[in-house]
């Protein structure tokens, strides 16, 4: 199975050599060549310089034949439009996008977008985790 | 008519001065800090500061009356697409216009089905075209809706058209010719019409269907 990773910071770049280790056949996408080393010394996959809005560079990557797609760029919008030209251009099934805002998260997530909001996902641990703490009694009640 | 502009900066903020002077109200964001405080001392009131593609940021500038028509004119294609879909598909704004900043990401905004977009780079290059006599097909017009363009070419002495009739030539599926211009007048293109060297002939086509169009009239 192949995938593609768009952005290769602290999210993107844990997630291609976690797929890399459940036996994918992975495809790191990001603007700066410093990214590689994010990867390790020995990335086996492939490592692509450039622009994820850009067609051409997202076709040499492979996407016409990519089983899945993440798009984990430091840009919401970014995100969103590469997320929806790989499910609506390039027919990819299984398009999984970061979005930071969850109100956009939100909205694009209704329209059959597959977004996932790290923003949220904090809140509702951190809600959790102030829940789960024990206050005394005397203190609750006053 | 209510407008509202996203995007203050060169195009954004002329747009805005325009408008304002054909007495239309409106609401400009603009999201850099020194940028909006050189607007709000000409727009006062009517410029907000913030991220256009936050939704609190456009319900508090006034999109969900919602604005007659939205302009997307960031200096960010992406930020503009996500703007008009947020405005078309959550407010229901009834027209947006958005600037399409790098020409290569047109084939996202029309996949997105944002329409109509403006493009300075395309249309200088179109400009470019049609002054460079060595362009030997020149682009006169896209109709982006109809996904047809019209173009313009000249067939000269060693083109395999000249001398034929137009329905003679194996023109391209999707494409027809439209006029021929001979010693300053033009004439409707009909089957029977003969082009001649010196022709400057109209067509109009797919995009996509330039070459095989040139190898018909030009060169085989």
């Amino acid at each position: 199975m192949k995938a593609l990773v768009i952005g290769c910071g602290r999210v993107g770049s844990s997630i291609a050599l976690q797929l890399d280790g459940e036996g994918w056949d992975v495809v790191v996408v990001d603007e700066s060549e410093d990214a590689l080393s994010r990867l390790g010394d020995h990335w086996p996959g492939s490592f692509l310089v450039g622009h994820g809005m850009d067609a051409d560079l997202l076709r040499d990557a492979g996407i016409e034949d990519a089983d899945a797609v993440v798009v984990a760029t430091d840009g919401d919008n970014t995100n969103i439009v590469i997320g929806q030209v790989a499910q609506k251009r390039f027919d990819v099934q299984c398009v999984v996008v970061r979005v930071l805002d969850p109100a956009r998260a939100r909205f694009f997530r209704e329209r059959g977008l597959r977004t996932v909001c790290p923003t949220s996902v904090a809140i509702e641990t951190l809600m959790d985790a102030v829940r789960a703490c024990e206050i005394p009694a005397a203190k609750a009640a006053g | 008519m209510y407008v509202l502009v996203a995007g203050g900066g060169k195009v954004g903020a002329n747009v805005a001065r325009s408008l304002l002077r054909l007495g239309h109200e409106l609401t400009l964001i603009e999201q850099r800090r020194d940028t909006f405080e050189r607007l709000e001392d000409e727009f006062e009131h009517q410029v907000k500061r913030g991220d256009a593609t936050e939704l609190y940021v456009l319900e508090r500038a006034g999109i969900a009356r919602p604005p007659d028509i939205l302009l997307a004119l960031t200096g960010d294609d992406e930020d503009n697409m996500v703007i008009c879909q947020i405005a078309k598909e959550k407010y229901a704004v009834p027209k947006v216009i958005a600037r399409v900043n790098d020409p290569r990401n047109q084939a996202h905004f029309d996949l997105l089905g944002i329409s109509p977009t403006v493009c300075a780079t395309a249309r200088i290059m179109a400009l470019v075209e049609h002054e460079v006599p060595e362009h030997d097909l020149i682009h006169l017009l896209e109709l982006r809706r109809e996904n047809l363009e019209i173009v313009e070419v000249q067939i000269d002495r060693d083109s395999p058209s000249a001398g034929k009739r137009v329905e003679g030539l194996s023109l391209p599926e999707g494409s027809r010719l439209i006029s021929v211009m001979r010693n300053g007048k033009a004439e409707i293109a009909v089957g029977a019409t003969t082009l001649e060297a010196g022709d400057q002939v109209l067509a109009i086509l797919e995009p996509g269907k330039e070459d095989e169009l040139r190898r018909v009239l030009l060169r085989s």
